[in-house]
């Protein structure tokens, strides 16, 4: 079986973000990795791949400057190729342009029985491209799976809901989101590494897609800082600090 | 513009009662101007009074989904509806699992952006904004929709206090799903509800949250006997619930629950910005952590700077001794 999976690449999480101030747009322009979240998808769609015993993993992404570094990682832990959209027009994209843009990119990327995405990112966390991608590819979808398992033309997803989970069963070609935790996503080996700086990567832009004008309806208008809670008591614990936590309980007549 | 036509995602809980989320939509759409209707999840059956009493005039109800997944039925009948002539300016939608499928399928329907995660909404002379926080709540963003209506905006849950009594007409109607073709595709086999004990997580007035300072998964009994003491609800971080060490359901968070109780009580919590926008608008927070540089001490009105295996056990013992 042939999953496709679309990955996102962003600045490291670990840095402290920081916006454009021309554009108010999330800086994205240095170096971008492995968005942690899609990890998981693309962990899920090798496993998938491999209880198949035939079929590829292939990647989608829209980065900007022909960004490849969080591709090569997704190859890295086996990955077969990746079609990647790139094109100055899009900075800035909203989630129903990215849907629209993934969807060509997935047009470019071969056969395919399942799309696989994380639920949302860890930069944007719009959470909508991949319903979004369903609908414009005109297939059915299952957000929020915890579980996936194909069987000959169905896929059987354990999807979470507010109060528990629901079994549900969809015929592919499908879209499936994946929660964080489905899976524990591999490192990639030496060897995986170096293979994949050899592995197919396509570049395209928008109009390459088919898609010769982008626009978005929404813009920025301000930017404020959040009011800040006032600062607090911290203390080092000395072994009688519990007794603060049950004064500060008893003053807010919780207890 | 002026929104002269809202229309907010209604839901009802397992119980067949209004949706909280669906209530406090209600009631900001009531203050925006314009006729509210709630566009139903499902049958409206006893939930349709409560709609009413917060503002809806009018309550589409799409009946039962016999199986089939939310995110496409419901924006298949909304889009039925628009089609007949009945095309709202603005639909909010709650920031939780139906909603963000429902905005998602919807938006590419009538090939319309959306904002979301917000917090609040504007409406002022031309111009429609939100607001919304970024970065763990350090900044708010402010976005204008600047294309045709109708907009699209999803909002965090809390982000406005419900209130009765607005006396709206609730005239119910029916909106049936129209059919799905290859969409539809999903069916829906099983419902498991995970069962909880106490109060709901995101109703509780005390929420005891764990995370992976607790070291091991067993040790979060000691955040379930702390809440317990405190008629509270337990909670979790993302990092212990991906580890297994409690359902999905405990989860507070971004992509979690969203608590804003008298106390919340953070125990072996670094405070990632996942974690922090979930509940840094408790009224009151008290952390427990051995790293005095964690995000959580910086959101905190009481931080203890120690071992949460020393801290918790003590505290637990007081707390037996006092009741």
């Amino acid at each position: 079986m042939n999953v496709i999976v679309c990955v996102k690449q962003i600045p490291d999480p670990a840095l402290p973000g920081e916006l454009d101030p021309s554009t108010n747009t999330l800086k994205r322009d240095g170096k971008l990795i492995l968005d942690e979240s899609d990890s998981y998808g693309v962990e899920m769609a090798l496993q998938l791949v491999n209880t198949a015993g035939e079929g590829a993993v292939t990647l989608v992404s829209m980065a900007p400057n022909d960004e490849v570094s969080g591709l090569r990682t997704a190859l890295a832990m086996g990955a077969e190729k990746a079609v990647l959209v790139s094109d100055p027009a899009l900075a800035g994209a909203d989630a129903l342009t990215t849907a629209k843009i993934l969807a060509g990119a997935v047009g470019k990327a071969g056969d395919y029985d399942l799309i696989i995405a994380g639920t949302e990112s860890s930069d944007g966390y719009t959470g909508t491209v991949p319903e979004q991608i369903a609908e414009v590819l005109g297939l059915p979808s299952v957000t929020f799976a915890k579980t996936i398992v194909v069987d000959g033309a169905t896929v059987k997803v354990e999807r979470q809901t507010e109060s528990g989970y629901t079994e549900v069963t969809c015929p592919t070609p499908a879209v499936v989101s994946v929660t964080a935790g489905v899976v524990e996503p591999r490192y990639p080996s030496f060897k995986g590494i170096m293979a994949a700086k050899s592995k197919p990567v396509e570049t395209a832009t928008a109009a390459d897609l088919g898609i010769e004008s982008v626009s978005w309806a929404q813009s920025i208008t301000g930017v404020e800082d959040a009011p800040a809670r006032e600062a607090g008591e911290i203390i080092e614990d000395d072994g009688e600090t519990f007794n603060k936590i049950v004064e500060f309980l008893d003053n807010l007549k919780v207890i | 513009m002026a929104l002269s036509n809202i229309w907010v995602f209604a839901e009802t809980d397992e119980a067949g009662e209004a949706s909280n989320a669906t209530l406090e939509l209600l009631t900001k759409a009531n203050t925006l101007g314009g006729t509210v209707t709630a566009f139903v999840n499902g049958a409206a059956g006893g939930a349709a009074a409560a709609f009413a009493d917060h503002g809806a005039a009018k309550i589409y109800e799409t009946g039962e989904l016999s199986g089939a997944l939310p995110g496409v039925a419901v924006s298949s009948a909304m889009k039925s509806v628009i089609d007949g002539g009945d095309s709202p300016d603005l639909v909010m939608f709650p920031q939780n699992y139906e909603g963000r499928d429902v905005m998602s399928r919807l938006s590419v329907k009538l090939d319309r952006t959306v904002l979301t995660n917000s917090v609040d909404i504007s409406a002022e002379g031309d111009s429609v904004s939100v607001t919304t926080p970024i970065f763990g709540g350090a900044k708010m963003v402010t976005a204008a929709f600047t294309g045709e209506a109708p907009y699209l905006a999803a909002f965090r849950p809390k982000s406005f206090e419900p209130a009765g009594g607005a006396g709206g007409a609730g005239e119910v109607v029916s909106a049936p799903v129209p059919d799905l073709g290859a969409t539809g595709g999903a069916t829906v086999n099983a419902v498991h509800v995970e069962e909880t004990s106490g109060p709901k997580l995101d109703e509780a007035a005390v929420v005891v949250g764990g995370g992976r300072g607790l070291g091991e998964a067993d040790k979060f009994e000691m955040v379930e006997s702390l809440a317990k003491l405190l008629k509270g609800a337990p909670g979790a971080s993302r990092a212990i619930v991906d580890a297994g060490w409690v359902p999905y359901s405990y989860q507070v968070g971004q992509t979690g629950k969203v608590v804003k109780p008298t106390v919340y009580i953070a125990a072996g919590i670094s405070g990632a910005t996942q974690h922090m926008v979930g509940m840094k608008g408790s009224k009151n927070i008290i952390a427990i952590n051995k790293d005095k540089e964690a995000p959580i001490f910086g959101v905190a009105d009481l931080g203890i700077v120690g071992d949460v295996h020393k801290v918790m056990p003590q505290l637990i013992a007081a707390l037996e001794a006092r009741s």
